[in-house]
């Protein structure tokens, strides 16, 4: 762990290097341009600092971002709909119980895979093709065909997270719950135990570090899925609408602000997925 | 009524002829017909629930009637198809996976830089990119341009994080033996370390088939020139013809199944020496 520190931190390093060059580069022009109509020359070193401080810039400036991240999370009141604590709260809402609601599917139609030979033959090659079908585009229209029938609110949303955040859930457990090796699974034969007995005592114990694996997948696509499902109910409230709110009226720090809130939530939930699970897979023996 | 007992007795049925072929052998035919059966009972009963139960064509339109739509607007639906997958997804996907794969062989050679990226590029391949968006949207102009830069930076990260880690798949005894020989190290990468990572390879290539008509089409909702299939869908959604949405979602689940099939089929040829592509049992 630790000797990977320097060199990711290289690595961050460098990305914010060519992120700042980027900057300079891209505002120039913008500069140039006013200069021009000031009929007034400009030289590159009074480029430099104005390209970090424009009001709309092409690519605002790493240090415009975190002033602006600042002031919307630690400087603005929660409850304040300026605050993107708030808005980041709308968007978990949806995550968390498509989340939660794809585990238990997936987790289902793994069990159900498991144990029927129908469903394994028939199911299987669906639940991949489910996959092909962009999801993320037909989300526009879930929302607006549910809202019609007078669901609105968390609950579309939260369907969109579940169905992308079943697949891998479900594909990990299938997975899991057959990792037994035959000599186990033999074992419990020779024990008489009923499928219920081999399914607890066995399969489930199994499956678990695969749940925990899948679960990371799934809470971050789940997290996708609730910010694109903000986008068509017309940018009111939640990261997905800052999005949309930063495109129209051309506000490039909010968009960058709410993106890198969006990775900042998305690397919480992967993280505190990833604990648990570790903890669980410590009680429970796994070998790290 | 008639509709819907027919539609549940002819899903009875399916299920049951299901349940007798299940138990019978593994061939490629039957491994196919079960799939098949499945599906078309499931459309059989959605056709049923929609006319028995008189479900508005606003909710959920029955089969038949999309498929109508479908035959009937046929040049709309290809102009679509043309603008946002055959220019945005097809040019975005092949720079994307080109510049990731790239991106990991020059990486590749420094361990420093492995151990650097590798973790970047993880956290990087689970954040919501799609959100970049409007950003690229607002460079590169409305046209498809922007959908493509859309996809080549959704696709460069699970490609490089694949590449990278394929290309340490190669195990010592393997390395060990090529340099018994003297290979150079360009043989090493071609004779050896290639091949060896292509399973990892056709995994990125096969999850950013998705991946990349994902973002095409949601990049169009952030503006695009009066066509294409993200603009399709927003806009149909918009004047409530949901019938055009399904069309539209089916010509999308279409190209996606059928590239995630070339692409399955090429790993079969490719990479036919891994266990996984063996007969099971």
């Amino acid at each position: 762990m630790t000797r990977s520190v320097i060199p990711v931190l290289t690595v961050i390093a460098a990305i914010i290097a060519i992120w700042y060059a980027a900057t300079i580069f891209l505002n120039a022009p913008f500069e140039r341009d006013q200069a021009e109509r000031a009929d007034t020359t400009i030289t590159f070193a009074e480029i430099i600092p104005k390209t970090m401080a424009q009001e709309r810039p092409v690519l605002p400036a790493p240090h415009q971002v975190a002033q602006e991240l600042w002031k919307t999370t630690v400087r603005t009141r929660i409850t304040s709909k300026r605050s993107l604590i708030w808005h980041a709260g709308i968007t978990l809402a949806p995550t968390l119980t498509g989340f939660v609601m794809g585990t238990l599917l997936g987790i289902l139609l793994a069990v159900g895979i498991v144990h029927s030979r129908v469903l394994d033959r028939s199911l299987m090659p669906w639940i991949i093709t489910s996959q092909t079908i962009p999801i993320l585009a037909i989300a526009p229209m879930i929302i607006v065909v549910l809202n019609a029938v007078g669901i609105q609110g968390l609950m579309p949303k939260a369907f969109i997270s579940t169905y992308l955040s079943f697949f891998p859930v479900a594909v990990g457990m299938v997975k899991g719950l057959r990792s037994p090796d035959v000599m186990h699974m033999d074992l419990m034969h020779t024990y008489s135990a009923s499928k219920s007995e081999t399914f607890w005592k066995l399969r489930w114990p199994s499956a678990v570090p695969y749940l925990f694996a899948s679960m990371k997948i799934a809470i971050a696509i789940s997290l996708v899925g609730a910010i694109v499902g903000e986008l068509p109910t017309g940018a009111v409230a939640g990261l997905g609408a800052r999005l949309l709110a930063g495109s129209y009226y051309g506000q490039t720090v909010q968009i960058w602000s709410a993106l890198i809130m969006a990775a900042i939530m998305a690397g919480l939930l992967v993280t505190f997925v990833g604990m648990i699970g570790n903890a669980v897979n410590k009680r429970m023996g796994v070998r790290a | 009524m008639m509709i819907l007992v027919a539609a549940i007795a002819f899903w009875l049925t399916a299920w049951f002829i299901n349940t007798k072929l299940a138990k019978g052998p593994d061939t490629p035919l039957i491994n196919l017909l079960i799939p098949f059966l499945f599906g078309a009972a499931l459309i059989a009963l959605w056709e049923g629930i929609c006319r028995g139960f008189d479900v508005p064509t606003v909710l959920l339109p029955p089969p038949s009637m999309i498929w109508e739509r479908i035959t009937n607007s046929v040049p709309i639906l290809w102009a679509d198809f043309k603008q946002t997958y055959l220019k945005a997804v097809i040019a975005g996907y092949v720079m994307g996976c080109g510049a990731g794969f790239l991106a990991a062989i020059a990486v590749d050679r420094s361990d420093f830089l492995r151990r650097g990226l590798m973790p970047v590029g993880n956290i990087m391949s689970a954040l919501p990119i799609v959100g970049v968006a409007p950003i690229m949207v607002m460079w590169f102009g409305f046209d498809w341009q922007s959908k493509a830069a859309v996809v080549v930076i959704m696709t460069f990260f699970p490609m490089l994080v694949n590449t990278v880690a394929g290309l340490t798949a190669a195990s010592h005894m393997e390395r060990d033996m090529m340099r018994t020989y003297g290979a150079s190290y360009t043989q090493t990468l071609f004779k050896l370390r290639l091949p060896a990572a292509m399973p990892f390879i056709f995994n990125a290539l096969k999850i950013n088939s998705t991946l990349a008509l994902i973002g095409a089409i949601v990049a169009e909702f952030f503006g695009t020139p009066i066509v294409g299939m993200g603009f399709r869908i927003s806009t149909e959604v918009g004047r409530m013809n949901v019938d055009m949405v399904w069309a539209e979602i089916f010509v999308a689940a279409l190209a996606g199944s059928l590239s995630y099939g070339l692409i399955a089929l090429l790993e079969r040829k490719i990479t036919f020496w891994h266990p996984s592509m063996r007969p099971s049992r």
